[in-house]
């Protein structure tokens, strides 16, 4: 009774039936999670920002805090000045945050609402506390998706907070891109055994998977500090981790404080975790240490090993536009064949990337920017694959196309784990090795006939 | 603690002689724990299993409200698929009708729905689509009720949408065709959701009872049992917050007494199930009621009386969406020996509160629409046991080491009627009494 999708391909427009991304404002929200501090404010009506907190906390099982301008009727007609004015106000006086992170929704987009003006403003009659800073992003949910909504909010922390002072330091900039909590532990990881004093932004980790301590802190300990952004504008160089979260904020960094920048893939997977190790190294100049060369081998002689298990499987793979480019790369160097390729969001170049990924050993694979998951259920019950990777919202058609689901991804609201351990590196290429190999032998096993059930594999 | 100036008129102590300022918006600058108008008329809707539910607007509002809630069909489940008209730059400009129209034509061909709501979102609202003429048309070419539902988010709070549900239901039942000579011995079960099967139990003991259930409204719902509603001969309002409108329209329209009962708790149960037999019913009915009563209540009150003998004296905290499901919890914590020392709802009225304070013991904590903060500080300054609450609270409680039970719509087991007191009594009794509570520190403020 769950699978209501026709086999039946006809082209639809201004029409998602189960939307594979989400709105831009809940990715400003995760980025300003990630700054230590923060409490992102969502300026419209008290709805939207309780549907991402409410999202992000069935993601992560973590409090998350955001206020809200709280728009009334009155507001949709003569502005959202008067509220966000009122916010600020209150949000200093009640929860006394070091920095503020606005977001627009649709609605104060729609209206029109200037908010550097109003920042301005409220900052000339005090309503905003001497030393407290205040940024903001636009997020009109209408364009783009969350992904460019964690984009917008990156590069306007930048915008606001980075400065050179006229003296390069040597640290270097990461911007993460669209990680988990664990990745970014992971990436802070890496660049320390290269010793490359590093300032990441946004950091989630110690924000949104917080132990459990008796207390709860409405400012976790994590986040990337003020200072630390401020002291951006001095690194000598950006590394911009996927192109679609993270460019924004390094061509932001260039512009403004002249730091030159490289746009890197997530570094998920074999090939893509070895050019960031060597992007890394070249940054050091010094070897990739052996505890890091160790790791890389380890996943090597796993693949190798299970090469039975995953040669010539198909898969499909949706999600943000960074992390199926890394995925569609890692699945096709683990010899398994993406045949259904799709992102939620947009960009005319992430189908050109994924083409020229499978152009060899894929060439008729299904690929398509702004999907949805009924199109992709079309894909799946036309060309039925071994084994999905993507969001909970496969579950639907996993149970009605019997395929397992290698979940990955935002948001995942039904397993845990995600957001402990890392996907990125060469360890977090082991799990995600683990994970869709352990999903293709329970299968195997699971349809074998008695005699055909295998003991050893 | 400190509270916000502007939070005092929201939060008072039983016995402490003030009332509270209710039905506000929640001050600009909170960390509001309230959800908005579409998301009220959402939660009444959604659970019309044959209808089309198409979300107007930008993709995310109908992306949060893709299948969250656990209410449960027995039959088709179009109501799980998330549609939305994805509406982009182009449409925010030149005005999203059109596209808002082929939706409608390529949704309502291919899926046959009994009939379709169209919620219409803050942004609609903003750049002025006509959504009434949309579906007039849409509905002159089709055949099926296509039946708009003003939800847009800023127009006001949750209980703004439950209004527009209501308006939408009361739309359904009065087309031609619907409607007819009064059934008796029956009842519609108006305000449950089905939520883990609860309209379903519900409807068995009234069954038992040989009362006639016409429609539930909305849970398990179908397009047809509600164009029937207006037979029924009496309402029974589960959930008064979001129903009592719905109920008072169909009484001015079409005579139907409404009575506004409880399925939480054994006491609530039985009363409800008494009332609707002495309402509606015979001697025989009544006699049946009390069989019914009897057996369960026997069946579950020893269970009952070996977890209240580990809960007995806890305290417990709750804040819920509405004030009926308030009231309904106080008792039943009393049952389960368990003291109620803060109290909360999301949408409660000023009259609410007040039978609040006279259900709960003196110096209870009475809070309207509160905030993380102020509820951190409560759940620590009155050593709280238990918290019950929905999503966005559950977390803050576990930081803080202390039981949590979900009340709400993501929950996955029935606590209505006699067997979900002891689903209840035994969910309460499972996070309270957790081992890991004693492997985390807890930090709480001295007594
Ligand atoms: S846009 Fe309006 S209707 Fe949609 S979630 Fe936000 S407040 Fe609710
Ligand atoms: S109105 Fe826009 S910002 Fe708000 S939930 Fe809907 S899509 Fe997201």
């Amino acid at each position: 009774m769950l699978d209501q999708t026709p086999a039946t391909i006809t082209e639809r427009s201004a029409l998602k039936v189960n939307p594979a991304k989400t709105c831009q404002p809940v990715g400003a929200m995760y980025a300003a999670l990630g700054v230590h501090g923060c409490l992102p404010h969502s300026h419209g009506s008290q709805g939207c920002c309780a549907y991402h907190r409410s999202h992000l906390t069935r993601h992560f099982k973590e409090p998350v805090m955001a206020s809200t301008s709280s728009f009334t009727e009155g507001s949709s007609v003569f502005g959202g000045m008067a509220n966000l004015q009122q916010a600020f106000q209150t949000m200093f006086a009640l929860y006394d945050p070091e920095i503020v992170a606005v977001h627009t929704t649709c609605l104060s987009e729609t209206i029109g609402d200037d908010i550097p003006t109003i920042i301005a403003k409220s900052r000339d009659e005090g309503k905003i506390p001497e030393g407290k800073v205040v940024v903001h992003a636009n997020t009109p949910s209408y364009v783009g998706s969350h992904v460019t909504g964690f984009s917008s909010m990156v590069a306007g922390f930048v915008k606001y907070l980075a400065a050179s002072t006229g003296t390069r330091s040597n640290a270097v900039n990461l911007v993460p891109g669209w990680v988990e909590p664990a990745d970014m532990v992971e990436l802070k990881r890496y660049t320390a055994a290269f010793a490359l004093p590093t300032i990441m932004l946004p950091d989630t980790s110690s924000v949104l998977d917080a132990p459990a301590t008796g207390t709860h802190a409405f400012y976790p300990k994590g986040g990337t500090t003020i200072a630390q952004i401020r002291a951006m504008g001095d690194a000598r160089h950006t590394l911009a981790l996927g192109a679609w979260a993270s460019t924004a904020a390094a061509e932001q960094l260039r512009k403004q404080c002249q730091v030159p920048f490289e746009v890197l893939d997530l570094p998920i997977g074999l090939a893509a975790t070895d050019r960031f190790v060597s992007a890394l190294a070249s940054l050091s100049g010094t070897a990739v240490p052996q505890a890091i060369e160790d790791e890389r081998g380890r996943l090597v002689d796993v693949i190798n090993d299970m090469h039975q298990y995953l040669a010539g499987k198909s898969v499909a793979i949706w999600g943000d536009q960074d992390q199926v480019i890394a995925l569609t790369e890692f699945c096709r160097d683990m010899d398994m064949k993406p045949v259904h390729v799709m992102t939620g969001g947009h960009g005319q170049a992430f189908e050109e990337r994924v083409k020229a990924l499978l152009a060899d050993s894929v060439p008729d694979a299904n690929i398509r920017q702004q999907g949805d998951l009924m199109l992709m259920h079309q894909w799946i019950k036309n060309r039925p694959v071994d084994v999905m990777i993507g969001t909970t919202y496969g579950k639907f058609i996993s149970r009605a196309e019997d395929t397992p689901l290698v979940r990955f991804g935002w948001p995942i609201l039904d397993r845990v784990g995600h957001s402990y351990f890392a996907s990125v590196g060469y360890t977090g290429g082991l799990r995600l090795a683990t994970q869709l190999i352990t999903a293709i032998q329970e299968r195997q096993d699971r349809d074998a006939p008695d005699h055909a059930l295998e003991l050893v594999m | 603690m400190d509270l916000l100036t502007d939070r005092q008129g929201s939060v008072a102590r039983a016995g402490d002689g003030r009332a509270i300022v209710a039905g506000r918006r929640s001050v600009a600058g909170s960390v509001s724990q309230r959800a908005c108008t579409f998301c009220g008329s959402r939660v009444v809707l959604y659970p019309i299993a044959d209808a089309l539910h198409l979300v107007h607007g930008p993709v995310g509002c109908a992306g949060y409200t893709w299948d969250i809630r656990g209410a449960l069909s027995s039959g088709p489940q179009l109501h799980r698929l998330s549609f939305s008209t994805d509406m982009r730059e182009q449409e925010v400009i030149r005005g999203g009708e059109k596209s808002l129209a082929h939706a409608l034509r390529v949704l309502i061909g291919r899926h046959r729905p009994a009939c379709a709501f169209v919620y219409a979102t803050c942004i609609v609202g903003v750049i002025g689509d006509d959504v009434g003429a949309v579906c007039r048309t849409i509905e002159a070419e089709t055949g099926i009720p296509v039946i708009p539902v003003a939800s847009e988010g800023f127009k006001g709070t949750k209980k703004d949408g439950y209004a527009a549900a209501c308006g939408a239901l009361l739309d359904l039942m009065g087309r031609p065709g619907a409607g007819g000579p009064t059934i008796p011995k029956s009842v519609n079960i108006v305000g449950d959701f089905n939520v883990a099967g609860e309209s379903w139990l519900i409807r068995s003991y009234l069954e038992r009872m040989g009362i006639e259930v016409v429609a539930c409204l909305t849970g398990d719902g179908r397009v047809d049992d509600i164009q029937r509603a207006p037979r029924a001969a009496l309402n029974l309002v589960q959930c008064a917050g979001s129903m009592t409108r719905l109920a008072k329209a169909m009484r001015d329209r079409w005579n139907i007494p409404f009575e506004q009962v409880s399925f939480i708790g054994l006491e609530d149960t039985a009363a409800a199930l008494y009332k609707a037999a002495e309402l509606v019913g015979d001697a025989d009915t009544l006699a049946r009621t009390r069989e019914l009563v009897r057996s369960e209540m026997a069946a579950v009150k020893p269970e009952l009386a070996r977890l209240r003998t580990d809960l007995e004296g806890r305290r417990a905290a709750l804040y819920v969406g509405g004030a009926f499901k308030a009231f309904s919890l106080v008792r039943a914590l009393r049952q389960l020996g368990m003291r109620t020392v803060m109290a909360g709802t999301q949408t409660g009225g000023g009259d609410d509160y007040e039978h609040l304070k006279s259900l709960v013991d003196p110096d209870t904590i009475i809070a309207d629409d509160t905030n993380p903060l102020e509820l951190a500080a409560f759940l620590q300054s009155e050593r709280v046991d238990l918290f019950i609450g929905g999503v966005k609270e559950r977390p803050i409680a576990y930081k803080l080491g202390i039981g949590f039970c979900d009340h709400n719509h993501e929950r996955k087991i029935g606590l209505a009627g006699f067997a979900g007191m002891v689903s209840f009594a035994r969910e309460v009794h499972a996070t309270v009494t957790s081992p890991v509570w004693s492997l985390m520190p807890r930090q709480r403020v001295a007594p």
